[in-house]
């Protein structure tokens, strides 16, 4: 089965969803990145969906689940690259994932952490 | 792909609800739908899908591209032949949920998409159909 790459970068964790996932992969990101959490210690985790051309409820509340589950964790999640159509269609949708730190790109969010390209 | 084809998705696995978000998607750019209108179809397309799977097991999706006189528009009708929706009202209101979702699947559609329309007769299955107008 697919799954979503999950990789270290410096000190935190880069996820690139890169296609249009089912949900069964989806679920498997979640159990991955809190493994991956703990096994490097890493207290941060970008969570890139610049790819994906929708995020559906199921889609939404993966993200929000994911970012919670980090958050118990002692990492923080940042979601970065919504795109336009995608932020619209998913607040008409009723999900405004509130509680979710986003970031517009990689760059923005690692300012965000106080991470810049020099000390990471 | 040039014209547009009206086309039947059977929804067996969760796979095939990814089949259905690309063809919907495929429909709506050869009807010339903004990148916001086919986002809205395709997010709407994957949830009734997903709703078919959930609930039902399974079902089946039609695409009907429209080109005909000055309107043009997009409809999808999901077909299942599950437990059926005992009350619909309640289904349809947002934060209610069976499935263990957050409840948006339905009411979250309908502002998604200009038509609407839910049959559901309990034991024999629903059909949704919805039209996204260009």
């Amino acid at each position: 089965m697919d799954r979503v790459p999950i990789v270290k970068v410096g000190k935190f964790l880069l996820a690139t969803i890169q296609t249009d996932v089912q949900d069964s992969v989806a679920l498997v990101l979640q159990e991955d990145l809190a493994a991956r959490i703990i096994a490097t210690r890493s207290r941060l985790v970008l969570l890139d969906i610049s790819s994906l051309q929708i995020v559906d409820s199921f889609i939404g509340r993966m993200i929000a689940d994911i970012s919670g589950i980090a958050r118990l964790l002692d990492a923080e999640v940042i979601v970065v690259g919504m795109q336009p159509a995608v932020a619209m269609t998913l607040v008409e949708l009723g999900l405004t994932l509130s509680g979710v730190r986003t970031a517009l790109n990689v760059e923005s969010a690692l300012a965000m952490a106080g991470i810049s390209d020099h000390n990471s | 792909m040039t014209a547009p084809e009206r086309l039947t998705v059977p929804l067996r696995s969760q796979e095939d609800v990814v089949v259905l978000r690309q063809r919907v998607r495929e429909q709506a750019v050869v009807l010339n739908f903004s990148l916001l209108d086919q986002t809205k179809i395709v997010t709407a397309a994957s949830e009734l899908g997903r709703n078919a799977m959930t609930y039902a097991g399974g079902g089946d999706a039609i695409i009907e591209p429209f080109q005909n006189g000055g309107r043009v528009g997009l409809a999808l009708t999901v077909i299942d032949h599950g437990p059926g929706i005992p009350n619909i009202e309640s289904a349809m209101r947002p934060g209610f949920s069976t499935g263990g979702g957050l409840g948006l699947g339905l009411s979250g559609t309908r502002r998604l998409v200009d038509e609407f329309d839910l049959r559901s007769q309990v034991g024999e299955g629903t059909i949704v159909r919805v039209v996204r107008w260009k």
